[in-house]
Formats: structure tokens, sequence, C-alpha cells
């Protein structure tokens, strides 16, 4: 019975363990290297067969060089402090974006929302690349956005969107809209209309008892909802190389150049451990409003 | 309730002079091809509780509903203390609503959910204050003003619902089933003190239920509603003394129903020829036909005394033999079988033990009542 409970609980634990917390485990080692022309990119490598002291020698070879490095150089510290304010930045405008299509999907008639819901999740049918291709397409300045516009006579020039942060921007609310959209929802489906209709009847206007009713009742769900386009939104590396400038500053990116145009692994890995460590802060934070939730609902 | 005390008892619906605090005049509501409202009007007065019953879908909650200015009427009007409500929207109206559900704001604690609409008035915070500790006080929830709405038991939920929809002294309060969430017991206590409160704060109530003994409990006087009309509008007793409809008399309360053929007999009294080779029954009936007409006798349970020998003061005397018993405790049940086929259930007092009781199963039994015991009904 005991053995049963264990095997099924380790499941997981030996899911993450495999798949998470191993390759972490690497890449860290990795970051706490130094950089060699070799086969792995990298110095000291384990090799068991030296034994005792050769795993002592493999202990000393390692420092925090690459850390340091990350400090001396701008470039780096920059690029967190853009990608946190593109993240931020992204993650409001998919919510002003997206509350307002939760509402009005939460207040259609029964028959209409799981249409509604079905249009909100389509897009995930198509490859992700595919779509942020075509955002090239529409954005770019012989695109149909600015084809569109000239074509109405609302502009003479073209205006210039496509490789700059607000085509980050676009992007980025267009891929997670769904994120922000679900959860809010969820959360606005439950509420009792006749909480709305109590604050109307006690003195309230329409508009007041939204903000004094709905609004923190919706709370829960637009944090959750935050949380999930922000902490993807901060290291996204798809969107700002496809459809950011050479100016749009992203983590990601940078991470990308490190692997794969400089091959430095130790500093890429570097990189990356700083990036987890700055995603642990939100990560937690939402779990935590998770478990609020879960208590409230008690 | 007790008639011959008429002068000293509450009805201003009997007063010419009295206006009435909300009167319907033609009132229709359809939702599409469904007609919820069938042309009401009624007036409801000052310091009333008026009860709202009919079964679900009578159209009852559609009737309160329009009153707090959440549904329009499709035609007609409704005036509340003189102003004509077409337009007015809920916020603008002297009308607070206790719903069903309560609607409590569960992110705000009970203080602040009682102070809700006195704050939406932008009254001082001292008189909000002043305001709020009364009106706890009044339902008796001190101890949990800072609790939120899921830290407090059904009960509480409900008082706090009560009171929050009191605070802002509202001429007229709507009660949308305010005790459906609560077990019997809670129920009929609340039913009294919601009772006292109305006593204490003056304000008009309608209360919306489904259940019969509820609205006679606490109101004044009682709608009984089928299909978006209004059947009878009446104080308790006389919807359950002289109801005016066997849709009425089937529906409050348990009743006999004897059909038969009626002919007035001259002085004011009604003949029911009702089965062959028996005397017909006799009763005194106001809105008894004035020719021969299928009608319908119908007489409550404790109304029909039954016993072994036959009694010789009552006018209708009828024998049967007793089917079943139901022991209630307080009351038994007897049905009894009449000759033609025809159930007829009396109701009697248990004051003596059970052990020592005469009747029993299969027993010969004559019923009897007097000439005003029933009521003929010709609808």
């Amino acid at each position: 019975m005991n053995l049963r409970r264990f095997s099924l609980i380790s499941v997981p634990y030996l899911w993450l363990f495999l798949l998470f917390l191993v390759p972490f485990g690497i890449v860290f080692k990795i970051s706490l290297s130094d950089y060699a022309i070799s086969i792995p990119p990298y110095t000291p490598t384990l090799d068991l067969a030296t034994g005792w002291a050769g795993f002592k020698t493999f202990l000393s070879e390692l420092d925090f060089e690459n850390y340091v490095f990350l400090t001396d150089d701008d470039l780096y510290w920059k690029a967190y402090l853009s990608s946190l304010k593109i993240a931020s930045i992204a993650t409001a405008l998919t919510l002003l974006v997206s509350f307002p299509i939760a509402y009005g999907m939460a207040n259609a008639p029964d028959e209409w929302r799981p249409t509604l819901m079905m249009l909100v999740i389509l897009p995930f049918w198509t490859s992700f690349l595919i779509r942020v291709y075509s955002w090239m397409g529409i954005l770019s300045q012989e695109g149909f956005l600015n084809q569109f516009l000239m074509g109405i006579g609302l502009i003479s020039e073209p205006l210039i969107i496509l490789n700059t942060n607000w085509a980050v921007y676009i992007g980025i609310v267009y891929t997670y809209c769904p994120f922000m959209i679900l959860p809010i929802y969820a959360t606005l489906e439950k509420l009792d209309t006749s909480l709305n209709e109590a604050a109307v009847d006690l003195g309230c206007s329409r508009t007041s008892a939204f903000w004094l009713i709905t609004m923190p009742l919706a709370r829960p769900g637009i944090i959750a909802g935050c949380f999930l386009v922000f902490i993807p939104a901060l290291g996204e590396f798809v969107i700002p190389s496809l459809l950011g400038g050479s100016r749009t500053l992203m983590i990601g990116k940078v991470l990308y150049e490190e692997f794969f145009a400089n091959r430095d692994w130790p500093v890429a890995s570097a990189v990356a451990v700083v990036l987890l460590l700055i995603l642990i802060v939100p990560i937690v934070m939402y779990q935590r409003n998770q478990q609020k939730m879960m208590e409230a609902e008690q | 309730m007790n008639q011959s005390a008429e002068k000293t008892v509450f009805a201003p619906w009997h007063d010419p002079d009295e206006t009435p605090l909300i009167a319907f005049s033609n009132v229709t509501k359809r939702f599409g091809d469904f007609t919820a409202i069938d042309s009401i009007s009624l007036d409801i007065y000052r310091r009333e509780f008026f009860a709202l019953l009919g079964p679900s879908g009578c159209g009852k909650t559609t009737l309160m509903r329009m009153l707090g200015g959440f549904e329009t009427p499709t035609s007609g009007t409704i005036t509340i203390d003189g102003q004509d409500m077409a337009g007015v929207p809920p916020n603008k109206r002297a009308v607070n609503m206790m719903f069903q559900s309560y609607a409590l704001f569960p992110h705000l604690s009970v203080w602040d959910n009682i102070a809700f609409g006195l704050r939406r008035d932008r009254l001082p915070k001292e008189q909000v204050a002043a305001r709020v500790e009364e009106m706890i006080k009044l339902v008796r929830l001190d101890k949990f003003a800072r609790r939120k709405p899921h830290q407090i038991s059904g009960g509480q939920r409900q008082r706090v619902a009560l009171a929050r929809s009191l605070a802002k002294a509202p001429k007229l309060l709507l009660l949308d089933e305010p005790l459906g969430a609560l077990d019997k017991k809670l129920r009929q206590d609340t039913q009294f003190e919601l009772m006292d409160i109305q006593e204490k704060t003056g304000t008009t109530f309608v209360i919306v239920t489904h259940d019969q003994e509820e609205a006679m409990t606490v109101a004044s006087r009682i709608a009984v509603m089928d299909d978006g009309r209004l059947i009878q509008v009446d104080t308790p007793d006389r919807i359950y003394e002289t109801p005016n409809s066997v849709y009425v008399a089937d529906f409050i309360g348990d009743v006999n129903l004897i059909e038969g053929n009626a002919s007035p007999r001259g002085d004011g009294k009604t003949l029911l020829h009702w089965a062959e080779g028996q005397p017909p029954l006799v009763a005194e009936c106001p809105h008894a036909p004035e020719t021969q007409a299928r009608c319908t006798f119908a007489i409550r349970p404790e109304k029909v005394s039954i016993s072994k020998d036959r009694p010789s003061d009552r006018t209708n005397v009828i024998q049967g033999r007793i089917e079943d018993i139901a022991y209630l405790g307080s009351l038994s049940v007897y049905s009894v079988l009449l000759a033609n086929g025809t159930r007829v259930k009396a109701q009697t007092a248990n004051n003596r033990r059970l052990s020592r009781r005469e009747l029993t199963w299969e027993d010969d039994v004559w019923l009897s009542w007097t000439e005003t015991a029933g009521i003929v009904l010709d609808k």
C-alpha cells in the first residue's frame, strides 16, 4: 500500500528531477566553466576515470567568473531591464485588450459562449511561427496594414512598425491574448449576476458597480492572466527576433546569440541561470495567488 | 386576523381615503412570445407586508423585479408614491431588494456590505457608521461585523442581506424568497423576526414566496398568482376560509373538493346535489350561482367532524368508512371513503393519548359539518 502510494507520488518528482533539475544542474555547471575552443566548447569536463583527485581538480577549476562578467558588460543588465520593461508594457497592453473580450464573453448569451471560447483558442491550431511570420507581412512597409491605411487616405507615408518595439508589443499581445482572456473569463463567468443588480439597487450607477464589484472580484483572474503572459514574455525569443529591430534588446535574443553566434556556452548559461532567478520571483507570486484563490473558493 | 375586531385591525385597503404606495395599472410583461404578467392591476398600501404567492413560473418574481426597476413593463404603468416609475433606473428608486441568493459582496466585510448603499449616497462618515451600527444591532450581528460573508452561517448571511437592504431606509423593501435557503426550524424563527423588524421600521414589505405557510404567517395580504394573473388578493384568513376559486382553495392548505350541481334554496343558502340517493349538502355562500350550475364544494379537513355515532345537531351528515389514518403528533388526519367513491379528509386534534383513540381502520363513521363550514365555488 505504502509502496504504491510512494511510486505514484514519485512519478511527478522523477519527471521534475530528470527533466528540470538535472538539465538545470548541467546548465549551472557550464555557467561555472570557462570558454574553450573544443567540443564541447568549455572546460573543465568531468572525467570519472581520474577518480577522487580528478574530481577535486575539476571542482577547483569551477568559478563565478562568468557572473562577474555579466555585471561588467552593460549589454546584459540593459537586456534584462529592457526585457522587464517590454514584458511589463506588453502584459499591460494584453490586459487592456483581453479584459473587454473576456467581459463580453462572460456576458454573452449561454449558447454563444462555447463558440466564442473556440474562437479564442482557434489560433493555437496553426503554427506559432507561421502566425508570427504573417504579422511581418501585415506590419511591413509594403504590408497589408500600410496598404490599407494609404488606400483609405489616412496616411500618405507608410508607417514604420516592423522592426520596432511596437511590432514586438503587437506580437506579444496577439500571441498571449488567450492566456489572459481565459483566466479572466473563468472568474467573471462565475460571478453571480445578482451581485451587480444588488450594487445598482443600493444606488450605484452601472459604471461604479463595475469598478466596485466586478473589478475587485475579477482580480484573481487578472493576476493569474498577467503572470501567464508576463513570465513567458520576459524570456521571449521568437517574437523580438522576427518582429523586433536591431535596437530591440531582449534577454532571449542575447541568450540565443551568446549560444549560437558566439558559441560562448559558459556565459550563455550564466545568462540563463540569472534569467531563471529573475523569473522565480513572479512564479512564486503566481503560485501564492493560485493558492489564495483555492482557499477563497473553499 | 380577527374579523370581529375590524375597527382596530390594520386594513388600509378598506379605507377609501387611503392612497396606495404602489399602484399597478394594467401592467403586462412579455418576454418574446411568453406573457409573464397578464394585465395586472394591484394596489399595495404603506406599512403593508404584502406577499406574492404562486408556483414557480407564475410571474411573481417578474412582478417584483418590475418594482425594483430590473424589468420594464411591456404596457401599463407602475406608480410608487404617486410617481410614475417608467424609465426610472433601480439606483434612482427609493426601493431596495433582498435577493434570493442574498447577493452579498464576497470581498467586503459584513460591516462594509451594510455600509455599501449609504456610502453611495455620499453621507458623512459618522452618519454611515451610526446607521450601520444601528442596523447591525437590529439584526443582532454585533459579533460578526468584521467577518467576510463566507465566514458566517446561512442564517447570518440572510440577516446581513436584510440589514443591507434596510440600511437606506427605503420606502419599499422587496424580498425575493428571503427564507428559501434556510432550514425549516430557522425559517420559522426568522419569519417572526422579519415581522418584528417590519413593524419596528414601518417599511412596506413585498415578499415573493412559493411557500404558502410562510405567506400566511408573515403577510397582511396575499396575492395568489397563476399564469401571470392575480387569482385572489386578500388577507390570509379570507384566502384560507373564503377562497374565490378551486385553484386558490387547493393551493393554500389542505382541502376536500366535492363536485356537484348547485341550486339556490332561496334563503341565501345553496344546495349541492353531489351524489345519487344522498341528501344535498347545504352551504352558505356569498358567490354561489343564482341558477343551477356545476360547482365544487370545498371544505377544510379541520372543519369536518368525525364520530362513531350519527350527530344530530349538524346539517350536513355523511356516512363513510375510515380508509387511512395519518398520525402527525398534534393532529390526526382520517381519510374516509364515501359510498360513491369520494374520499374526504377529516382532521382532529389529538387532545387524548393515541392509545385511547376510539376510531380505527375500517370503522364506519359519520362525517359532519355546519352550514357555514364549507364554501361553494363555481370556478
